[in-house]
């Protein structure tokens, strides 16, 4: 397993995410004589994981199973211990593609942070690509050197452990692109600047709140950068449903209700349609919005250098 | 080649040997090269007025009269010169706000300086440009909703992905950009051949086609059911309208400021490969322009022309399909004019386990039902219907707002992973996976 190579079966040493069912997961690091607690009780690794295929079904102690699957940076994203706000899949991937990342490409991000993001890129840019990425926080940079070595990925990466605004990123003029997720990175344009290739390349930079994004466009423009753009990105999640709505009772006979011009069911429905007229319902599949949703994470900004 | 482009032809001819980025200015049919930075007309004793108490629309505060303007623009006159002389002779900007003057500027300059910027080909620029031009070709796909595609299907160099998208070949480009020429890709395709007028504009090198296989739709269920043989082939692709696809996509214009830069054809940058070359050695479709000058040749060389193309669409075809019979591919892009359903109920076949797999539909309807079958044949966990909204932002000192929500219009994705699939056992995941309303795990304080 590395997080930018799939492997078939599960080999000491692995991360892998264990799931219980509907969005309720947890990563696990797969090591011989090691025990996993989950509420279907336990998981032995040396014969419950290790040799068995990515993707199947492991039975615990008390007879309840789970699904054991390989990592993904997405898997990683929902389940990584939090030692900062992270970035979630929605606003990487259009991070992803507006900074038009792919094998190869070099990348500069500020701060590591909890990694979220790092990892995405790491995968887009393996084989032949790398991330410089500088966190001014000494435990957190410490965190995610370890993380990276664990995940089979530290050849793709260097994490710099220094204040970005004031020294940039330890490299100069080899950068495709360069993401920014500080507190002011108005005030590390010109660093980001000066990382860039001298042919060009893209920049991002995350805020949340809207006076940031005011003073990162000024300083986007002074530097001369081009094609700036701001733009927030919504995921919303749907629920499938099928939904039952009762016929109000308007003093009619049952079997006038179908001839009234009112498909009272639904034909590709199973439940037979006699047993709704009598309940006196409509049976419909719908998506439903969850009930709560993220309503904002922050603004992209994005630029060229040309 | 003569190019046209929003009311305006030239030749690229000047373009050639500058770099990416570089803005032109359009003369009477050829391209001049002017400066990176244009310097901003400065308008002289920075007059302004407070607000527009005082302003009337009479229609007379323009003293230029429209012949005025038209003999301006015969006389050959930089546009930036009729936009001085614009301001100069209205009666009513020196009373207008400085925020109403710069948007009175903004607008002339649009009109009568005409910039294009050459940018290089990419997902971002492709597909941004497509929903914007030819949304029909590409199923109202939304450049944002690609992006998800991307990531959710975890694409990335040395994977075997399965595509299958009548997407103008949008998405495999996508897909290939990503993947960089490492790994494998089958496109299965509907009808004779796959179309991938998209993809010959991102000026992929050669070699990124090495391990391009294609795959007919048609011939799925066989492959699944083991009767599969190469004997027969799907009919001839009819020519798919590679020129038309090209010529309404070329290059776009910069209006001085920025907002819409976009691509210019792969065929016309220097070191790219020329189309018709491409699309000898991507498509099977080799009957195309090339060919109609061949006719007078003898007929002799055309059969047997067709007989070696014959046999080497053949050896293809058994390759793609010996790749599908190990049914280890490592993930499945569905983003196509047809119902999702019995697609994904095929195709999943051969992909394997702990794997994504997303599907694109501009309609909602179409993925409810699919979530429904999928989960009654199982194997596959972690469903989700999603969309993503995306919202443009003006930001400027003192004048920031939303430009624009897009919502609807981007389609819709169901997305989710694969897992081992036991046979012969109905499917009591649903049991434990249809809980009501699961609880997202919820952004908690925003850093503000």
């Amino acid at each position: 397993m590395s997080f930018v190579e799939y492997g078939d079966t599960i080999k000491d040493g692995d991360t892998a995410i264990v799931f219980l069912g509907h969005e309720s997961m947890f990563p696990v690091k797969v090591q011989h004589g090691t025990v996993t607690q989950t509420k279907y009780g336990v998981i032995r690794h040396s014969t419950d994981l290790i040799g068995k295929k990515y993707g199947s079904k492991v039975t615990c102690s008390k007879g309840g199973w789970v699904f054991i699957l390989h990592p993904t940076p997405e898997l990683w994203t929902m389940n990584l211990p939090h030692r900062t706000q992270i970035l979630y899949s929605t606003d990487i991937s259009i991070i992803t593609m507006m900074l038009e990342l792919k094998p190869g490409s070099i990348v500069c991000e500020s701060g590591t942070g909890s990694g979220s993001l790092s990892h995405a890129l790491i995968r887009t840019v393996a084989p032949t690509g790398h991330l410089y990425t500088v966190e001014f926080h000494q435990q957190r940079a410490e965190k995610a050197r370890e993380e990276f070595r664990e995940h089979g990925v530290e050849h793709l990466v260097t994490v710099t452990n220094q204040d970005v605004c004031k020294n940039g990123f330890g490299v100069s003029n080899i950068a495709d692109a360069v993401f920014l997720d500080i507190p002011s990175p108005w005030e590390a344009i010109g660093h980001a600047k000066s990382a860039l290739k001298a042919e060009g390349g893209r920049i991002c930079s995350f805020s949340p709140c809207i006076e940031q994004v005011q003073r990162t466009c000024l300083a986007m423009e002074e530097y001369g950068f081009t094609e700036i753009n701001t733009l927030e990105i919504l995921l919303r999640v749907y629920n499938v449903r099928t939904i039952s709505l009762q016929i109000p009772d308007l003093g009619k006979a049952a079997e006038d209700n179908s001839s009234a011009g009112f498909d009272s069911s639904d034909p590709s429905h199973q439940g037979s349609p006699c047993a709704n007229l009598q309940q006196g319902t409509v049976q419909f599949k719908s998506g439903v919005p969850l009930r709560e949703v993220v309503g904002h994470t922050g603004y992209l900004t994005f630029a060229t250098k040309s | 080649r003569k190019i046209t482009f929003e009311k305006q032809w030239f030749y690229l001819d000047n373009a050639i040997g500058h770099i990416y980025g570089t803005t032109f200015e359009v003369s009477s049919g050829g391209n001049l090269q002017p400066k990176q930075e244009v310097e901003e007309t400065a308008t002289e004793t920075k007059e302004a007025g407070t607000d527009n108490r005082n302003i009337v629309d009479d229609g007379k505060s323009q003293k230029l009269t429209h012949d005025d303007i038209k003999a301006l623009k015969d006389k050959g006159i930089k546009g930036q010169e009729i936009v001085q002389q614009l301001i100069e002779n209205s009666t009513t900007f020196r009373d207008k706000t400085e925020f109403a003057q710069d948007k009175y500027i903004k607008k002339k300059k649009k009109k009568y300086e005409a910039v294009i910027t050459i940018v290089k080909p990419s997902t971002r620029i492709l597909s941004t440009m497509y929903y914007a031009r030819e949304p029909g070709k590409i199923n109202h796909l939304r450049y944002d909703t690609l992006a998800q595609m991307l990531t959710l299907g975890n694409v990335r160099a040395g994977t075997k992905m399965i595509v299958m998208e009548t997407c103008a070949g949008l998405v495999l480009g996508a897909v290939m950009e990503r993947m960089g020429g490492y790994g494998s890709i089958i496109q299965m395709y509907p009808g004779g051949g796959p179309v991938r007028a998209a993809t010959s504009c991102f000026g992929f090198p050669k070699a990124f086609f090495d391990h391009l296989h294609e795959f007919p739709l048609s011939k799925v269920q066989s492959l699944l059911s083991g009767t599969f043989t190469t004997e027969t082939l799907p009919a001839d692709p009819e020519e798919n309208a590679l020129g038309e696809e090209e010529s309404n996509g070329l290059s776009e214009e910069k209006q001085n400021s920025l907002q819409e830069t976009e691509e210019e054809p792969a065929a016309e940058a220097p070191m790219e490969v020329s189309p018709a070359e491409e699309q000898d050695t991507v498509d099977i479709n080799a009957e195309d322009g090339e060919f109609k000058e061949n006719k007078e040749k003898e007929n002799k060389e055309n059969v047997r022309e067709k007989q070696i193309k014959q046999w080497e669409r053949r050896k293809k075809l058994k390759e793609a399909a010996a790749l599908l019979r190990e049914k280890n591919a490592d993930g499945l892009i569905v983003a196509s004019k047809f119902h999702p359903t019995p697609l994904l109920l095929s195709l999943l076949e051969f992909v394997a386990p702990s794997r994504p797999f997303v599907v694109y539909c501009q309609y909602k309807e179409p993925l409810l039902e699919c979530y429904t079958k999928l989960r009654e044949r199982g194997g596959v966990i972690n469903l989700k219907l999603s969309e993503t909204w995306l919202r443009n932002y003006q930001v400027l000192p003192d004048r920031s707002h939303p430009k624009l929500t897009m919502s609807g219009g981007g389609g819709y994705l169901l997305s989710g992973i694969t897992v081992v699939l036991e046979k012969g056992r109905p499917d009591s995941e649903a049991l434990k996976m249809e809980e009501p309303a699961s609880k997202r795990c919820k952004l908690q304080d925003l850093p503000c």
